[in-house]
């Protein structure tokens, strides 16, 4: 599917049990194939917003427009099938196989059960994952890194027009992680799909963002590409999270900005 | 035993009773239980009320509640039928609230991120794996009703109870034995198919 466009409009949410909004008007917008890091501590609002783009999450004001509609006024059943979502708890279906977990989705858009098996199969070598070994394995038979490849899968399935991503890799080890991150960027590229991604880990929003909305207190400190953010914090928060006064990390972004140049 | 052993036909007759009462008693309680357990479950402040009441109602005396249930509907099948579907309430539901209540809730996320209706993440993610306690519940559930059972010899002529009661005023207690000693194996019998559909279910 074309990759969609997201636009956060004065987007509010504020949850029935509060007197302060966990989001307060927050507006940008996401490209069309981008990759935007929601970056902030928790609590911050960033998965909230994430969250109210598939709906899950009801806005108290504001719009949150996919492609240009208003997801308020679309079914959000419907909605959700054309927007993946992966989350840090997996959750894959304990009742199901991995291959009826990849296949979740196709299945109830009412793929026929040919297509179904032809794509989970073409999914799980997308992750790196033998088909043939991992097909009718249980979710609680799998590694917490496997289980998150399964959950990229079942997200891209049905070829979804947009991807959002809850901090999908906070529960893994740092070197699965770096693993898993590298094969993101390789599979986003290869789709083209739109990506929302929300962490609070800076060296994963830095590898893997397009663009950066850092948020603090269900607002928008500072939106930027990652050099820019580095290179002009707009505030002393950004200034202190990207470590943008550190002496050894301006070594390192002098360098990196050079190489980026000479490509 | 010598009654069981002179009067086979008979003894299997009235365990048959015995076992289709408590089959359809069971069949109607889950009419009710499943839809009450989903409801609590769904809302965790009413969950508590409606489990409380059901409770109270599971430790009202079963010989009393017959008799008023006797009083509405005469004597026969209905009013044991009756209480044993009151009865079975209390621990159907409560593993049905239990079981939906047990699923990882990172699943159910998923389940509505992904685009299932709230009638599709109950039937392919939360009822499956919920299924096991509550066949746990019908394990408890479906002991206590064949013992239940045994007073449907006394309202209604049916189940192994008759051989009780007539053996009681009758002074022949080979006829209690009997009934006694075929509701246990009954008990027991039905324990162990359930204990096993319990472990395929998982």
């Amino acid at each position: 599917m074309k990759p969609a466009t997201i636009r956060f409009d004065d987007s509010t949410v504020r949850y029935p049990d509060s007197d302060r909004d966990a989001v307060g008007g927050v507006s940008f917008e996401v490209g069309g194939g981008e990759l935007v890091v929601l970056l902030g501590p928790s609590g911050c609002g960033k998965s909230t917003l994430l969250r109210t783009v598939n709906r899950l999450v009801p806005l108290r004001c504001g719009r949150v427009l996919v492609d240009g509609v208003d997801v308020a006024q679309l079914d959000p059943v419907e909605l959700r099938r054309g927007i993946g979502y992966v989350i840090q708890a997996i959750g894959l279906f304990a009742n199901m196989t991995v291959a009826a977990n990849v296949g979740v989705v196709p299945s109830l858009l009412g793929w026929s059960p040919g297509e179904i098996t032809a794509r989970v199969d073409e999914l799980l070598r997308l992750v790196d994952l033998d088909p043939t070994e991992y097909r009718t394995r249980r979710p609680s038979a799998l590694s917490g890194g496997e289980a998150q490849r399964i959950g990229v899968a079942r997200a891209i399935a049905a070829r979804p027009r947009a991807l959002l991503m809850d901090e999908p890799f906070g529960a893994v080890d740092v070197v699965v992680r770096t693993a898993l991150q590298r094969e993101l960027v390789r599979i986003v590229a290869e789709l083209r799909t739109t990506t929302l991604f929300v962490t609070h880990d800076v060296d994963e929003a830095f590898r893997l963002a397009d663009r950066i909305v850092v948020m603090r207190d269900g607002r928008v400190e500072q939106a930027g590409e990652p050099f820019e953010l580095f290179e002009r914090p707009a505030t002393p928060y950004v200034r202190e999270l990207v470590h943008a006064g550190d002496d050894v990390y301006r070594r390192y972004f002098a360098r990196g900005r050079e190489l980026v140049r000479a490509r | 035993m010598s009654y069981l052993v002179s009067h086979p036909g008979r003894v299997a007759a009235l365990a048959g009773g015995h076992l289709e009462l408590v089959a359809v008693a069971l069949a109607v309680a889950l009419i009710f239980a499943l839809p009450l357990g989903i409801v609590a479950a769904r809302r965790p402040r009413l969950a508590p009320w409606v489990l409380g009441t059901l409770g109270a109602v599971y430790t009202i005396p079963s010989l009393a509640l017959l008799a008023v249930l006797v009083q509405l509907f005469g004597l026969g099948f209905t009013p044991i039928l009756v209480a044993l579907a009151v009865y079975a309430q209390f621990m159907l539901a409560r593993n049905v609230v239990a079981g939906i209540a047990g699923v990882d809730p990172a699943q159910v996320d998923a389940a509505h991120g992904l685009g299932m209706s709230p009638a599709q993440v109950l039937l392919r993610v939360e009822f499956p794996q919920a299924l096991p306690v509550l066949i746990g519940g019908m394990r408890v559930a479906v002991i206590a009703m064949i013992a239940i059972a045994t007073l449907g010899g006394y309202v209604g002529g049916v189940g192994l109870g008759v051989l009780i009661f007539n053996g009681l005023t009758l002074h022949q207690p080979q006829m209690i034995v009997a009934g006694s000693a075929v509701a246990c194996a009954l008990a027991v019998a039905l324990d162990a198919a359930l204990r096993l559909a319990e472990r395929l279910v998982r």
